[in-house]
């Protein structure tokens, strides 16, 4: 079974969120509702519970010839954001119920039959990408469409979109993929095309990589994210501590004067 | 030709659209707008810059709990620490009434801590979920197996206890009670403090950076709860409790200097706004006031010296309880904060 990523590459995005309709088409989620956002044509804002692919309106400065763009008009990239399928994800660390796996294809899924809705992995995901349905309970992310994966199928967003800004395919062949790509859009005079995959920091790679323009943060791409479970030595140290000071401190105190004195 | 009948109207589901064009009339009229994303004519485009972000949208998700989650960390830490020291109050064999009381506390603890649980869960089905896998890396399943251990043990050694008290002692009551009671310490110990790591290993700043603050601070803060309901149910004159309710009190104080005292804007959650006045009022309540009490009521004559240590326990006991809701509150404010995740200093 080969591991598979998807690799999204902005600078071929075209905003259509034929991606974002896909996905609820094929796996059935329901609507986010109306709202104005006021920001650029993003009214999603983000991807949660209802939102497994969020297509990103990246309007920025104008700079002069970005996106083809006169000197005085903002400039505007698009981005479509998707769980990053993290190589050590927080969510799944985090699962008490084991609900949330690691598929023979290496992405993250959730069981919905064995969640339970205790939202911890919510407080784990350092992408804030998984997120409680408040009428159901339980946690939804992105499946990387881990049913049409498993019949051989692309995932949803990938076969829908038209102009293969969102690719699917085998991971090391998506990384040279997106190595030549890079070359290609450097070498076109596009200087700030950049990849992003987290793999120096703890989380260790993505399994949903991007090609993205300038600075991470402007897509709300975390420079370092990091899996709590980095965390946990130190917490438990802390608590071996208290409990040892509870134990010690309440024996010297009981041993000393444990007398009422009624 | 009549006006446009505005869209608001004629579709009556799109109260969205009537509030868009009540912000444009406020825009219109005083040139400046402060709803979120909003921009008046001729105002610049909101962008998606390296020093904002993405349009300031928070990158993490706030923490899905309601109330039942803080009380089960208060109710919880309450009843592990008051199994702590009702068990070795029976093995010092120093006084019957304190063990007979630290257990009822324990006990009463083990029954609500699983509805609280169930209640954030929704049904009571989706609590066994959590008990067909063991996984050390998760401190909510770490945290579940403590919760069954203790609450088997704490409920067993209140059960025999009053069986025994009731029908006269028997060898198996005995056992139940003695098996029971070094259950409810073995797992007392880390239940009253185990609720610090589960918040601090997660990805919401003001907790992740407190990690290994954080089990020391719950486990001070349930002791102190502990020993005030034990005051407050008529060992008011317990000095080895005076001493423990002083020497929590000592650290809560500690602790809320430590967080005052660091300019760290992970801890602003802890300082600012409501979750930083929530944090103060239950730093004050756990930590300088009851200390304050219990020193004096070492001075004061008999009955002023009682009293002087119910205001403590009382005091230690909603400190115990603010502080816990203080603590989420903040990681809500700490997850909106769209700076800290994509590591932005000042806007
Ligand atoms: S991005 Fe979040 S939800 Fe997706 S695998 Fe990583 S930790 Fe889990």
């Amino acid at each position: 079974m080969s591991v598979t990523a998807f690799l999204t590459d902005s600078t071929l995005c075209i905003g259509c969120k034929a991606c974002e309709v896909a996905c609820k088409e094929w796996n059935g989620i329901e609507g986010d509702g109306l709202d104005w956002s006021g920001f650029s044509y993003d009214n999603t804002g983000a991807v949660g519970a209802s939102t497994w692919r969020h297509v990103k309106f990246v309007e920025r400065a104008p700079v002069p010839g970005l996106g083809g763009n006169a000197g005085e008009q903002a400039s505007w990239t698009f981005s479509s954001d998707v769980c990053k399928h993290c190589e050590q994800a927080g969510c799944l660390e985090a699962c008490p119920t084991g609900s949330i796996v690691r598929t023979e294809f290496g992405g993250v899924f959730i069981q919905p039959d064995v969640c339970n809705g205790c939202g911890y992995c919510v407080t784990a995901c350092p992408f804030g990408v998984v997120a409680r349905n408040e009428q159901d309970g339980r946690a939804f992310k992105c499946t990387f469409c881990y049913d049409r994966q498993k019949v051989g199928l692309r995932p949803a967003c990938a076969k829908a979109c038209p102009t293969e800004s969102i690719q699917f395919g085998e991971i090391d062949e998506l990384r040279e993929k997106a190595r030549l790509r890079l070359e290609e859009l450097h070498r076109r005079g596009m200087d700030d095309a950049a990849f992003y995959d987290p793999t120096h920091t703890s989380v260790r790679g993505t399994h949903a990589m991007f090609i993205i323009r300038g600075d991470p943060r402007t897509y709300n791409l975390p420079p370092s994210p990091q899996v709590p479970t980095i965390y946990l030595k130190k917490g438990w140290r802390s608590s071996a501590l208290a409990a040892g000071l509870l134990l010690g401190g309440t024996l010297l105190a009981l041993l000393t004067d444990g007398r009422s004195g009624r | 030709m009549s006006d446009p009948v505005p869209l608001g109207d004629l579709v009556p589901g799109l109260e969205r659209e009537r509030r868009l064009a009540e912000i444009r009339r406020e825009a219109e009229r005083r040139g400046k707008l402060d709803v979120v994303g909003g921009r008046p004519p001729g105002a610049p485009f909101p962008q998606a810059t390296p020093e904002t972000g993405y349009y300031k949208i928070p990158l993490l998700k706030e923490p899905p709990w309601k109330w039942e989650i803080p009380l089960y960390f208060f109710v919880g830490g309450a009843a592990g620490a008051a199994a702590v020291v009702g068990a070795i109050a029976d093995y010092t064999g120093v006084d019957r009434k304190l063990v007979k009381h630290a257990r009822w506390i324990a006990a009463a603890g083990s029954v609500i801590s699983p509805v609280l649980l169930v209640a954030d869960l929704g049904r009571p089905a989706r609590f066994l979920a959590m008990l067909r896998v063991f996984k050390p890396q998760s401190p909510m399943s770490m945290g579940v197996w403590t919760l069954v251990g203790f609450s088997s043990g704490a409920a067993a050694a209140a059960f025999a206890g009053f069986l025994s008290d009731r029908y006269g002692p028997s060898l198996p009551l005995r056992w139940l009670e003695n098996a029971g009671q070094a259950a409810s310490l073995a797992f007392g110990l880390p239940f009253s403090n185990y609720t610090g790591v589960l918040i601090g290993a997660t990805a919401i700043p003001v907790w992740n950076r407190n990690v290994g603050d954080l089990p020391l601070h719950f486990a001070a803060s349930g002791l102190a709860a502990a020993v005030g309901m034990l005051e407050l149910m008529g060992h008011g004159k317990n000095r080895a409790l005076q001493a423990l309710g002083l020497g929590a009190g000592i650290f809560e104080s500690w602790e809320g200097l430590r967080i005052e005292g660091r300019s760290d804007p992970h801890l602003d959650p802890l300082k600012h706004g409501a979750s930083g006045w929530t944090t103060r009022t239950g730093g004050v309540l756990s930590g300088p006031v009851p200390t304050i009490l219990r020193l004096l009521s070492a001075l004061g004559g008999k009955r002023r010296s009682a009293s002087l240590r119910r205001w403590a326990a009382w005091s230690a006991i909603a400190g115990s309880l603010i502080t816990r809701f203080a603590w989420i509150r903040a990681g809500h404010a700490s997850a909106r904060d769209w700076k800290l995740p994509l590591e932005i200093r000042s806007e």
